[in-house]
């Protein structure tokens, strides 16, 4: 495999399919990336849940700490994200179930899934961010 | 020059035929997150403020402790699946590629074990 890898390389150049920058970005390849995107910061985004579950077997003191970073104001801005691509990544996986049975996939419809499955993620960050902060004023498990 | 294509080195050798394992697995694993991530956005949301007695007493009821396991678990799963792709997709040099597929799965189950111990600890321990 490798020894063919070298060998391509080296070889005259073939024409190549054009690449990501050929294209001009429609919604659906911006709605692509993003699920990507979301999915790896969701990946890393599990550390806090693990941080504060293990935080709070550890004891008050430990927990007490968390809660504090978790309130402060990066803590904040980070939840927030992190609340974002939860549901931006929620909602575009239901969006790749419909695609998964093989329907949507005429341009209107695409375009409408993908302009749709933005707009309801943003729409119920917004929502869910401001009940708590209407009806706590601070944001910490 | 050669007229034989790199084709001839992988003929006969097959798929890994895991392929249709993995996309289902992803999907399940996905259609579970769908339910219980929703639970734990309004856990959270619920816990807002709590002090440690009061977060260990809800993680204690099995209603709340329960789904909040299988959460950790669905998504140790299906994140490990989804980086296991990204990794094949953007690293090509094969050892680096071992290694972070390796890498992967420790975190994957880092996350698992430590949010299961400590939900376990939470609602068991004295
Ligand atoms: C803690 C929660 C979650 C984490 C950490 C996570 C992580 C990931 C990652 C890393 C990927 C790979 C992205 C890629 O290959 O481009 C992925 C893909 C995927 N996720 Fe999630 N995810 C979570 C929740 C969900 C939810 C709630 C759903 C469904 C509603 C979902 C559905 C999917 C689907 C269908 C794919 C495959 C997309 C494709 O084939 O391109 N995920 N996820």
């Amino acid at each position: 495999m490798a020894d063919a890898k070298a060998k391509r390389g080296g070889e005259a150049a073939r024409p190549l399919s054009p690449h990501l920058q050929i294209y001009s970005p429609l919604i659906n390849m911006v709605m692509s990336i993003l699920h990507r995107i979301t999915g790896a910061a969701l990946y890393f985004g599990t550390l806090i849940v693990a941080w504060v579950l293990v935080a709070a077997a550890s004891g008050p003191a430990h927990f007490d700490f968390a809660t504090q970073v978790l309130a402060s104001w990066p803590g904040q801005i980070v939840l927030f994200g992190y609340t974002w691509a939860l549901l931006h990544h929620l909602v575009g996986g239901i969006r790749h179930f419909i695609w998964d049975t093989g329907r949507g996939f005429d341009l209107a419809t695409i375009d409408l899934l993908s302009w749709g499955s933005a707009a309801v993620s943003a729409a119920a960050t917004i929502l869910i961010w401001g009940y708590v902060l209407l009806c706590t004023g601070s944001v910490a498990p | 020059m050669s007229m034989r294509t790199p084709l001839k080195d992988v003929r006969r050798l097959g798929s890994a035929k895991e392929g249709a394992d993995h996309f289902w697995t992803q999907r399940t694993t996905g259609a579970a997150n769908l339910v219980l991530s929703i639970f734990a956005i309004a856990l959270a949301v619920n816990l807002i403020g709590a002090d440690h007695a009061t977060f260990k007493a809800t993680i204690a009821n099995p209603l709340v402790g329960l789904p909040l396991l299988l959460f950790i678990v669905s998504a140790a799963i299906h994140m490990r699946l989804g980086m296991q792709v990204i990794i094949e997709d953007y690293v090509h040099g094969e050892g680096a590629k071992i290694v972070l597929l390796m890498l992967n799965t420790f975190f994957a189950i880092a996350i698992a074990a430590a949010s299961a111990f400590s939900i376990l600890k939470l609602s068991l321990g004295g």
